[in-house]
């Protein structure tokens, strides 16, 4: 296998609010190898965005990061902010949820897309421009030269994705961080957002750690998944793998609960319960409450990692117990 | 939504606006070039005409000296407009300055800024303003340095405010995860953000200002004669108010026009803040 661009090993991150802890994230580790795309699925507060915010240093105190995250075999938690800074944009580029937010809303797109290339390339001020043109251009917005002095108000939702992309873009990141970049745009924008982050990865060669509760959208556009629940990763495995044969009960819910290949008005299978809250003490796997294959073993003592498969590994004690494939929808 | 549906007028002056700074227009002219708008020279005594009411000759009356009310009504507009700016665009940059550093960078400096502002607050503004004034002498210029020891409080304690609310949303996660640096974040990406309620508030601490020069020129803490002042005119009227009110009802009209004046523009400014957003 070639050498990951990122590791992280252990991450833990915590926030503190009226002085009790929340571990937001709790002991994960996983890699993203050169131009893979990573999906990191689960529900909502499982610790998918406080993972992208601790790999680019962005948890402020109180809230504490532990663990190690190697980018390209360098230690870059607990760097120093300067040096943060010359990871942070230029080498690792973060998009967000709600591009309505994410844009400064007092200036044009051209003038933010120019101060990202200020920031990390040494173009003259016309070879910006241009550059700031090529790029509205590479994210597909019509019309590039045109909108550059347009401010993020004057662009709807996907146009305003498209903007964000093309300043995170600026600086030929190697590894891009989307966190849930299509959750807030209608349907047929979103596809149009995750096809353009798939060519641009494809493209620029570049890594991608795609956000989404969406299994559609990983199927579609991922290589590899992570599937996380109550902070912990319970699975990774590539894409066909995870689809195909889950190996941990909560992957097997989620999947069973999508409305693919179902007839027309029968009722979906769902997950019962709700997951624990965070700051909630856990005894034993923290899905074991709402599983449907759950056994004594479960409930005591912190789940392990175990490697079922080719580079597919889950945190189920009862891996076994699962049904060994799905039915192909 | 589409493009087209997003509101494309957000330059479009309001009434507020323009009858702000049609006022404030009006009250620089008249300040920068007094002589030519005043009709007579407003410390010229005219004996013939000691007390006299309004009439075509004097339109506002004039005062126990027979000096014209009008004239030195216009005259006293360059020394108000002077309070208003000097005395404000101090504690603007500077309170704006500390307020967003302090915001931006919290900790101890934040509790210090805290409880400085709950000092500053839990005294009235005029009597703190006079015990300064008492201590470094009555004149425009002390006037200056009393309303500037204390009013940089409250464009701190604005500024630090807005900061908190703009560093926590996700542009300004962005900006840091762009790798820019403090210095351009905290300047160029959050400032402009939070800048909006400070110059509104800047609007309303001028006119706020005026209220204040003339008070203390009515108690002979701020102009000092024969400089006319509109607190200071109207101190000037206080004795003859009986038989002689135009001697301090017109200052006083000019007073309220000019803090009207300013709190429309403050508005305005304030509402076309609002709609760019």
């Amino acid at each position: 296998m070639t050498e990951n661009l990122l590791e992280v090993h252990g991450l833990r991150t915590e926030y503190r609010s009226d002085g009790r802890r929340f571990t937001a994230v709790d002991g994960i580790d996983f890699t993203v190898g050169p131009g893979e795309i990573l999906g990191l699925v689960g529900e909502s507060g499982s610790g998918k965005s406080a993972t992208l915010r601790s790999i680019l240093g962005l948890i402020k105190p109180p809230g504490r990061v532990e663990g190690r995250i190697l980018w390209r075999g360098r230690d870059i938690h607990g760097l120093a902010p300067s040096a943060l800074q010359r990871v942070r944009g230029a080498e690792i580029a973060m998009i967000f949820q709600d591009p309505m937010t994410a844009l400064n809303p007092v200036l044009t797109v051209g003038q933010q897309i120019r101060e990202s290339l200020a920031a990390h390339t040494d173009l003259s001020a016309s070879d910006r421009q241009r550059r700031a043109i090529e790029l509205l251009d590479l994210v597909g917005i019509p019309a590039a030269a045109s909108r550059l002095d347009d401010y993020p108000y004057q662009f709807s939702g996907g146009i305003r994705q498209r903007a964000m992309i093309a300043i995170a873009l600026a600086a030929k990141p190697a590894l891009l961080l989307a966190d849930e970049p299509t959750t807030a745009l209608d349907v047929t924008i979103q596809d149009q957002i995750i096809k353009l982050i798939q060519r641009l990865a494809a493209e620029l060669r570049m890594s991608v750690i795609l956000v989404t509760h969406d299994l559609g959208v990983v199927a579609e556009s991922c290589d590899r998944v992570a599937v996380m629940y109550a902070g912990r990763i319970v699975e990774t495995a590539p894409v066909a793998t995870l689809f195909r044969s889950p190996r941990h009960a909560y992957t097997l819910g989620l999947l069973q609960s999508m409305p693919v290949g179902r007839s027309p008005r029968t009722p979906l299978p769902f997950i019962p319960g709700a997951p624990p809250r965070p700051g909630d003490s856990l005894n034993g796997c923290a899905f074991a409450a709402r599983c449907a294959f759950v056994g004594d073993e479960c409930r005591h003592g912190r789940p392990e990692t175990r490697h079922v498969g080719l580079d597919h590994m889950t945190l189920c004690r009862r891996a076994e117990a699962l049904p060994a494939a799905l039915e192909p929808a | 939504m589409t493009v087209d549906t997003v509101d494309r007028r957000p330059n479009r002056l309001q009434p507020p606006l323009i009858f702000g700074t049609a006022i404030l227009t009006l009250m620089l002219i008249t300040a920068l070039l007094p002589q030519f708008v005043a009709p007579y020279d407003p410390t010229r005594f005219d004996y013939h005409a000691t007390l006299a009411p309004p009439s075509l000759a004097h339109l506002f009356g004039t005062d126990m000296y027979g000096r014209d009310i009008l004239s030195r009504i216009l005259w006293a507009t360059r020394i108000d407009l002077q309070i208003a700016v000097f005395s404000t665009v101090g504690p603007v940059i500077v309170g704006t300055l500390i307020g967003t550093l302090v915001g931006y960078y919290g900790g101890f400096a934040d509790i210090v800024l805290n409880r400085l502002v709950d000092v500053v607050v839990t005294f009235p503004f005029l009597v703190l303003v006079i015990g300064i004034i008492a201590i470094l002498g009555p004149g425009l210029t002390n006037l200056y340095i009393a309303i500037g020891l204390v009013d940089w409080v409250f464009f701190a304690r604005l500024a630090r405010a807005e900061i908190l609310v703009q560093r926590r949303l996700d542009y300004a996660h962005a900006a840091r995860g762009l790798g820019y640096g403090p210095a351009r974040i905290i300047f160029r990406h959050l400032l402009p953000n939070a800048i909006g309620p400070i110059i509104t508030y800047w609007m309303t601490d001028m006119a706020l200002a005026i209220l204040l020069g003339s008070s203390l020129g009515y108690l002979g803490l701020g102009a000092q004669p024969p400089l006319a002042e509109w607190g200071a005119l109207i101190a000037d009227g206080k004795n003859f108010m009986a038989t002689a009110w135009w001697i301090t009802v017109f200052p006083g009209i000019a007073i309220v026009v000019a803090g009207f004046g300013f709190s429309l523009a403050g508005d305005g400014v304030a509402d076309l803040l609002r709609r760019r957003e």
